[in-house]
C-alpha cells in the first residue's frame, strides 16, 4: 500500500476557557490516501473546522493542539517551525474557507491577493505571477479572467468569489485540499456546480481532498469515504457507500435522516431529538448517550473504537445489519 | 467624478451661506465694539461720525446684506482695530497655523499607527497595558495643563527648547516656513507635541482597535493559509483596512486641531489664527471674527473633499458621486 497523503493519530485540540477547556478536537485519528477524496460531517460545534485549522497550524489561540500527531507526506506537522510549516500551507495543503463572502480582503484586488500567494513560495516575475494567477481563475470557468484580476471581491457574486478562492487554492497544485463547506454559503445550483468543478479539478491534478460538510448527502455525492464526527470524536469512519447503506452508529443514522435527498418523498424528515451537548458539559462516556434512542446503562462507560475491515465506529450497539 | 464635485460644491457654498448667517447674527451678540473703539471722552458728534463711517448705524439686515455682497466679490471686510482687510490679516497668520496643524498631525500618525499596532498584535501584554496607559493621560489631561508642563520640564527646567514664538523663518520655494531654519524647528517641537498628544492616544487606541477586529477575521487566516508572511499580513491587508476608518477620524480631527490651536497657540505665543482670534474676540473686532469663521468652516469644508477621494482610493467599494 501507498503511503498515506495525510496520516492524523489521536489528535486533540482544546480551548482553554475560563469556564473550562473545551476539547474542540478529541483523540482523532484518520488517515486520507493519495488521491482520495474523504468526507467529514457532523453537525455545528463538532469540530470538523478545527480539525482542518489543526492541520494547517492555524487554530486560533488561546486553543492550540495539545497531544498526537499530524504527519503530511511521512513529514510530522505538529513539531515544525513556524517557518517551515508556512512554506507547506498553501503550497502543498490548501484550504477553501466556507463563507466566500469573507475570505478574500475587501480593500485589495483579486489579482493582489493572488500574486502574492504565488509569490509566497515561487521566485518569479511579478509578470509570470500574475499569467499564473490568470490561467488559474480561467480554470475554475471564470469569464475573461485577464480582466477579472483588477477586479475587487464586492465586484463578484458569492459563486464566483468562492471560485477565487478555489483557484488560489489550485495555484501550487497542492497535494491536499481541505475544503471547509465551501458550498454551504451558496445556493443549490451553483452548490452543485462547484462541487462538480472540484472533483474534477481534484482528479485532474490528483489531489487528495478533505471535504467537511454538515451535509451527509452533499458528502455522498462526492467521497470515497466518510468520517462522522459528533462532539470532537470521530464516531464512524467507513466507505461511503457501506456506511451510507448500513450506517453502525446511531448518530450516524440520525444524520441520515435529517438529509432532504435521502428521506423518501413523502416521508417526514427526522432531525435528531435533543441539541449537541455543550462543549464544557459533554455527558461521561458516549456523549451521544442522553440523545440516543439505543442507550442503556453501559452508555456510560466509554466506547472504544471497533474495527471491522475497512469500517470502524464508536458504539456498544451498533446497528444491525451493519457491515456483515 | 465631475457630479460629485459639482454637488460638492453645492453643497459648499449653502454651508457658507448658513454659517455667514448664523455667524453674522452670532457676532452681533457679544456686545457693542464702539464702547471700546471710541474714547469715552469723545463728542457725540465724533461719536456718530465713527459709527456711521463702520457702517454701524445701519439697520442690522442692511449690514448684512452689504456683507454678503462684498464676501461674494472675496471681500470679507475691514478690521475695526487694525483698519485693514480681515482677510490679507488671516492670510498673513494661517500659515503659521498651518505648519503647527499638520506637524502636530504628521507626530500622531507616525507615532499613533506603530504604537497602535504593536498594542493590537499583543493585547493585554505589559507593553500593551503601557501604551494604553499612556494613551489614556494624553485623552484626560487637559490640553493647557500639557502644555504648561510641557514649558516646564524642557524650557524651564532643562532649558532645551524655547518655549515662545515661531522662531527664525525660512524660505524655501517662496514659502516663509520655520520648517526651514533649526531655530524655527526648535520653536514649533513643543506646541506641535502639545497640538498632538490628544490626537496621538486617539490615532493609538483606533488603530489599536482596527488591529484587533481585523486580525480575527476569515480574510487573515484565509492570507495565512496562503503561506503569506506575518509581516505583509499586517502591513498590507490589516492595515489597508484599518486606514478607513483612521481616515474618516483624521479627517474630522484636522477640522478641530485648526479650532484648537487656540489654546496651544495661547499658551506658546504661536502668532498663528487662534491667537488672533482670541484677540479679536477680546476687542470686539466683528469683521475678523466673522471672516475667522468663514475660512475655518470653508477649510472643513477643503478637508472633508479631501477625505472623500482619499475614501475612494482606499477603499474600492465606494464610488465617488454614488453616496449621498
Ligand atoms: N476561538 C475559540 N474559542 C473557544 N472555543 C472555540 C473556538 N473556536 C472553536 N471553538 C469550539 O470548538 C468547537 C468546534 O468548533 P468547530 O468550528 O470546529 O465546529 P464545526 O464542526 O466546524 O461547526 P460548524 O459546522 O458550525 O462550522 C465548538 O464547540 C466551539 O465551541
Ligand atoms: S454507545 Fe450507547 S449511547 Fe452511544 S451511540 Fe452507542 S448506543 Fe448510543
Ligand atoms: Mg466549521
Amino acid at each position: 500500500m501507498t503511503q498515506p497523503v495525510l496520516e492524523v493519530t489521536n489528535l486533540s485540540t482544546h480551548f482553554p476557557t475560563r469556564r473550562g477547556v473545551i476539547k474542540a478536537v478529541d483523540e482523532v485519528s484518520f488517515t486520507v490516501g493519495q488521491r482520495e477524496i474523504v468526507g467529514l460531517v457532523g453537525e455545528s460545534g463538532s469540530g470538523k473546522s478545527i480539525t482542518g485549522f489543526s492541520v494547517l497550524g492555524l487554530v486560533d489561540p488561546p486553543g492550540r493542539v495539545v497531544s498526537g500527531s499530524i504527519r503530511f507526506q511521512g513529514e510530522e506537522l505538529t513539531q515544525l517551525p513556524q517557518k517551515a510549516m508556512r512554506a507547506i500551507r498553501g503550497k502543498r495543503i490548501a484550504m477553501i474557507f466556507q463563507d466566500p463572502m469573507m475570505t478574500l480582503n475587501p480593500v485589495l484586488s483579486i489579482g493582489t491577493q493572488m500574486v502574492e500567494a504565488v509569490l509566497a513560495h515561487d521566485r518569479v516575475s511579478r509578470t509570470e505571477a500574475r499569467n499564473r494567477a490568470r490561467d488559474a481563475l480561467g480554470m475554475v470557468g471564470i469569464p475573461s479572467p485577464e480582466e477579472r484580476l483588477d477586479a475587487y471581491p464586492h465586484q463578484f457574486s458569492g459563486g464566483m468569489r468562492q471560485r477565487v478562492a478555489i483557484a488560489i487554492a489550485l495555484l501550487h497544485r497542492p497535494d491536499l485540499i481541505i475544503a471547509d463547506e465551501p458550498t454551504t454559503a451558496l445556493d443549490v445550483t451553483i452548490q452543485s456546480q462547484i462541487l462538480y468543478e472540484i472533483k474534477r479539478l481534484a482528479q485532474e491534478f490528483s489531489m487528495a481532498l478533505v471535504w467537511i460538510s454538515h451535509d451527509l448527502g452533499v458528502v455522498a455525492a462526492l467521497a470515497d469515504r466518510v468520517l462522522v464526527m459528533y462532539a470532537g470524536r470521530i464516531v464512524e469512519a467507513g466507505p461511503v457507500e457501506d456506511v451510507l447503506s448500513q450506517p453502525a452508529h446511531p448518530y450516524t443514522l440520525g444524520l441520515m435522516q435529517a438529509i432532504p435527498s435521502a428521506v423518501p418523498r413523502g416521508e417526514p424528515l427526522r432531525p435528531i431529538p435533543g441539541m449537541a451537548p455543550s462543549p464544557l458539559a459533554r455527558p461521561s462516556g458516549c456523549s451521544f448517550r442522553d440523545r440516543c434512542q439505543r442507550a442503556t446503562e453501559i452508555c456510560s462507560a466509554e466506547p472504544r473504537l471497533d474495527i471491522l475491515a475497512d469500517r470502524e465506529w464508536r458504539c456498544f450497539h451498533p446497528n444491525e445489519g451493519r457491515a456483515a | 467624478m465631475s457630479v460629485f464635485i459639482i454637488r460638492r460644491l453645492m453643497q459648499s457654498i449653502a454651508v457658507l451661506f448658513v454659517t455667514a448667517v448664523v455667524v453674522f447674527l452670532g457676532v452681533y451678540a457679544i456686545g457693542d465694539p464702539v464702547e471700546m473703539l471710541i474714547s469715552p471722552d469723545a463728542s457725540p458728534a465724533e461719536r456718530a461720525q465713527v459709527i456711521a463711517s463702520l457702517g454701524l448705524d445701519r439697520p442690522m439686515w442692511q449690514q448684512f446684506l452689504t456683507f454678503l455682497w462684498n464676501a461674494v466679490h472675496g471681500d470679507l471686510g475691514r478690521s475695526f482695530v487694525f483698519n485693514r482687510p480681515t482677510i490679507s490679516l488671516i492670510l498673513e497668520r494661517l500659515p503659521a497655523t498651518l505648519e503647527l496643524t499638520l506637524t502636530a498631525l504628521v507626530i500622531a500618525l507616525a507615532i499613533g499607527i506603530p504604537l497602535g499596532l504593536i498594542s493590537g498584535l499583543k493585547p493585554n501584554s505589559a507593553t500593551d497595558e503601557a501604551i494604553m496607559t499612556g494613551s489614556i493621560l494624553g485623552f484626560s489631561l487637559p490640553s493647557f495643563w500639557q502644555g504648561m508642563m510641557l514649558i516646564m520640564i524642557f524650557s524651564i527646567w532643562l532649558g532645551w527648547l524655547p518655549s515662545t514664538g515661531r522662531g527664525e523663518l525660512g524660505s524655501f520655494l517662496g514659502i516663509q516656513s520655520s520648517f526651514f531654519t533649526l531655530d524655527g524647528l526648535t520653536h514649533l517641537i513643543l506646541p506641535a507635541i502639545n497640538l498632538s498628544l490628544f490626537k496621538l492616544s486617539l490615532v493609538i487606541r483606533l488603530t489599536r482597535t482596527g488591529v484587533r477586529e481585523t486580525m480575527p477575521l476569515d480574510f487573515v487566516k484565509f492570507a495565512r493559509a496562503k503561506g503569506i508572511s506575518e509581516r505583509r499580513i499586517v502591513f498590507v491587508h490589516v492595515l489597508k483596512n484599518i486606514l478607513i476608518p483612521l481616515v474618516t477620524v483624521i479627517g474630522m480631527e484636522l477640522g478641530s486641531m485648526l479650532a484648537f490651536a487656540v489654546v496651544t497657540e495661547t499658551i506658546f505665543a504661536w502668532p498663528g489664527i487662534g491667537k488672533l482670534l482670541i484677540d479679536s474676540i477680546m476687542r470686539l473686532d466683528r469683521p475678523v471674527v466673522v471672516a475667522y469663521l468663514l475660512v475655518i468652516v470653508s477649510l472643513f469644508i477643503l478637508i472633508n473633499f479631501v477625505v472623500d477621494i482619499l475614501y475612494s482610493l482606499i477603499d474600492p467599494r465606494v464610488r465617488l458621486g454614488e453616496q449621498s
